[in-house]
């Protein structure tokens, strides 16, 4: 019978935290690994986009240091997965760089490997036009045109790169973007664990401690991998593991609780079972994994689409309430009126909060009745920054004035909170791939590099 | 018996399944509940456009997941995640109609 393989999960997402405590009492199990996830698409396209990092560079570099000294320490590897955020060239560079520091802080020595998740606009071209790319439903059919607008290109990577670069005996691997288990899930499989429980486990781990209850994600969770199960239990006493929080879990994120797709195939959990194996913890088994033919891997791309200038305002008047929408509609077209000689290209948009500001489109009532106040962000989006900030400046100083009709407040509309009141937000990103794309080699894509530190 | 949605759930949460769906979690405080509640297929297709303002098309599944004692439904985002239009980038605002739910059941 094999040894049971423990893993310790630092945090839902690296540079969340995590209290000391909890991951020493995690050492003190003896871990074969420690990982962390360190990305999501969830925060939205500008990270991938704009190549920057959704998590602050302080503390994530407070994370990585408990967790590289730990390891090195204990003799087991350390993996993060989707370092920087988003998991492209910039976002690597930008964690490399953080682990770089902390040996110099610390005079820690060590061998790193770097897992690079990033597609050249060329290829794509090739595998799209070979019918290797296919939209992910609801996502819309791939044009050239959205490769070539894209800044950022990655795809996720499975346990087979991870797997390639441990075995070269790393000290520490920092992946690109990674499907979030594999992190967890390659070692061991790479140790002939099954891969349907060493995934399934993964999936949970990914999340650290909101597999618990209370949840958290700046808590750290252990794993146990057997040959027939698995075991997740919380590293800190005011949480505890339930079959409801586990099961809860499998949910999360996800669009189908049964069925988990992720690179190369997907996991079968209709057949599993939750069992509480003590007071905090608990055990899952049955889970299974169908292999895909042929193996795809997800990409993810962000292009540009102009700059952003956003206003935050209020307005408490009841008359002007009663009549936002009309008030909103004629600025809008007093706006157009204003430059129609410039023929710029730009979507402004009035936010209103107190309305339909958070549901958009979904909401059941979108309607001002009863409402004593209401938040107007006013956004203005275009090709570029000084058109922006012209677009939302005019806006926001026409809805100031605006002579609505029944007006009684003729010294201004809007309750402003800021001084100035115009916010340049930069350069705009949406989503441009969400695509699958047939491998034949679900490694050659992920290049790995080592380093001596 | 009509009966609030709230009284008989622990949880009710939405949030982005990628930036293409939104997905909205319903735990029930008892097997029980859950099991009555999809007994009676008192969530369903026309529930949830109704709620949301929605075409049958919109809906992409409703799962029944009793591990976790949850009725998961999953629908259209209706734009990609951070597009311009966009009001809640993760998604995670997007319960709120389910927490005034009311249910018919016959019990």
């Amino acid at each position: 019978m094999k040894e049971p393989f423990r893993i310790l999960s630092a945090a839902a997402m690296l540079g969340y935290g995590f209290p000391v405590e909890s991951f020493e009492a995690g050492m003190s199990k003896h871990p074969h690994l420690i990982a962390a996830d360190a990305g999501s698409t969830d925060p939205g396209p500008y990270y991938l986009g704009a190549g920057k990092s959704f998590t602050n560079r302080t503390a994530v570099k407070r994370d990585l240091t408990i967790m590289i000294k730990a390891g090195l320490k204990a003799k087991i590897p350390i993996i993060i997965g989707s370092a920087g955020g988003s998991g492209a060239k910039p976002h690597l560079d930008w964690c490399t760089n953080i682990v770089l520091e902390i040996a110099r802080d610390n005079n820690l020595h060590f061998k790193l490997a770097l897992i690079s998740a990033d597609f050249e606009k060329s290829r794509l071209k090739d595998e799209l036009a070979a019918g290797n790319i296919s939209a992910l439903d609801p996502a819309p059919e791939l044009i050239v045109d959205a490769i070539d607008a894209s800044t950022h290109i990655v795809a996720q990577m499975g346990v087979e790169p991870i797997i390639r670069a441990l075995d070269g005996n790393p000290d520490v691997i920092l992946a690109g973007r990674a499907y979030d288990p594999s992190i967890f899930a390659a070692l061991p499989i790479k140790l002939g664990y099954d891969q349907a429980l060493a995934l399934h486990l993964g999936k949970i781990l990914e999340c650290a401690a909101i597999c618990a209850t209370p949840g958290s994600g700046s808590d750290c969770m252990f794993g146990t991998l057997y040959e027939d199960s698995f075991v997740l239990e919380p590293l800190n006493p005011i949480r505890t593991c339930t079959t409801q929080s586990v099961a809860a879990h499998t949910l999360y994120e996800k669009s189908n609780p049964y069925m988990l797709y992720g690179p190369g195939g997907h996991l079968d959990l209709r057949d599993c079972a939750f069992i509480q194996e003590t007071d905090t913890s608990v055990r899952v088994s049955g889970s299974r994994w169908i292999p895909a033919t042929p193996y795809t891997i997800k990409l993810e791309g962000a292009r540009p689409i102009g700059y952003r200038t956003v206003s935050i305002a209020g307005a408490r008047d009841p008359i002007m309430i009663s009549a936002i929408d009309q008030i909103t509609e004629a600025v809008s077209e007093r706006v157009a009126d204003n430059f129609r000689d410039l023929n710029w290209t730009y979507h402004l948009r009035f936010n209103i909060y107190g309305k339909n500001g958070v549901m958009g489109v979904l909401e059941p009532t979108p309607s001002t009745e009863g409402v004593h106040e209401l938040g107007i962000v006013i956004e203005a989006t275009a090709d570029t920054q000084d058109q922006a900030d012209t677009i939302c400046s005019f806006a926001r100083s026409t809805l100031l004035h605006y002579g609505y009709p029944g007006r009684r407040a003729t010294a201004g509309n809007l309750a402003f909170p800021y001084s100035p009141s115009d916010i340049s937000t930069g350069r705009t990103f949406v989503f441009s791939l969400y695509h699958l794309m047939a491998v034949a080699d679900p490694a050659e894509p992920f290049p790995v590099t080592f380093k001596d530190v | 018996m009509r009966i609030k949605l709230i009284d008989i759930t622990d949880v009710i949460r939405s949030k982005n399944a990628g930036p293409y769906e939104l997905t909205f979690d319903i735990m029930f405080k008892s097997l029980d509940w859950f099991e009555k509640v999809v007994a009676a297929d008192a969530i369903n297709t026309d529930t949830v456009c109704r709620l949301f303002q929605l075409q049958p098309d919109d809906v992409l599944n409703i799962i029944p997941f009793k591990p976790a004692k949850a009725i998961k439904i999953t629908i259209k985002r209706p734009l990609c995640s951070g597009d311009l239009g966009e009001t809640d980038v993760y998604g995670a605002q997007q319960h709120a109609p389910l927490l005034s739910l009311e249910l018919n059941l016959s019990v």
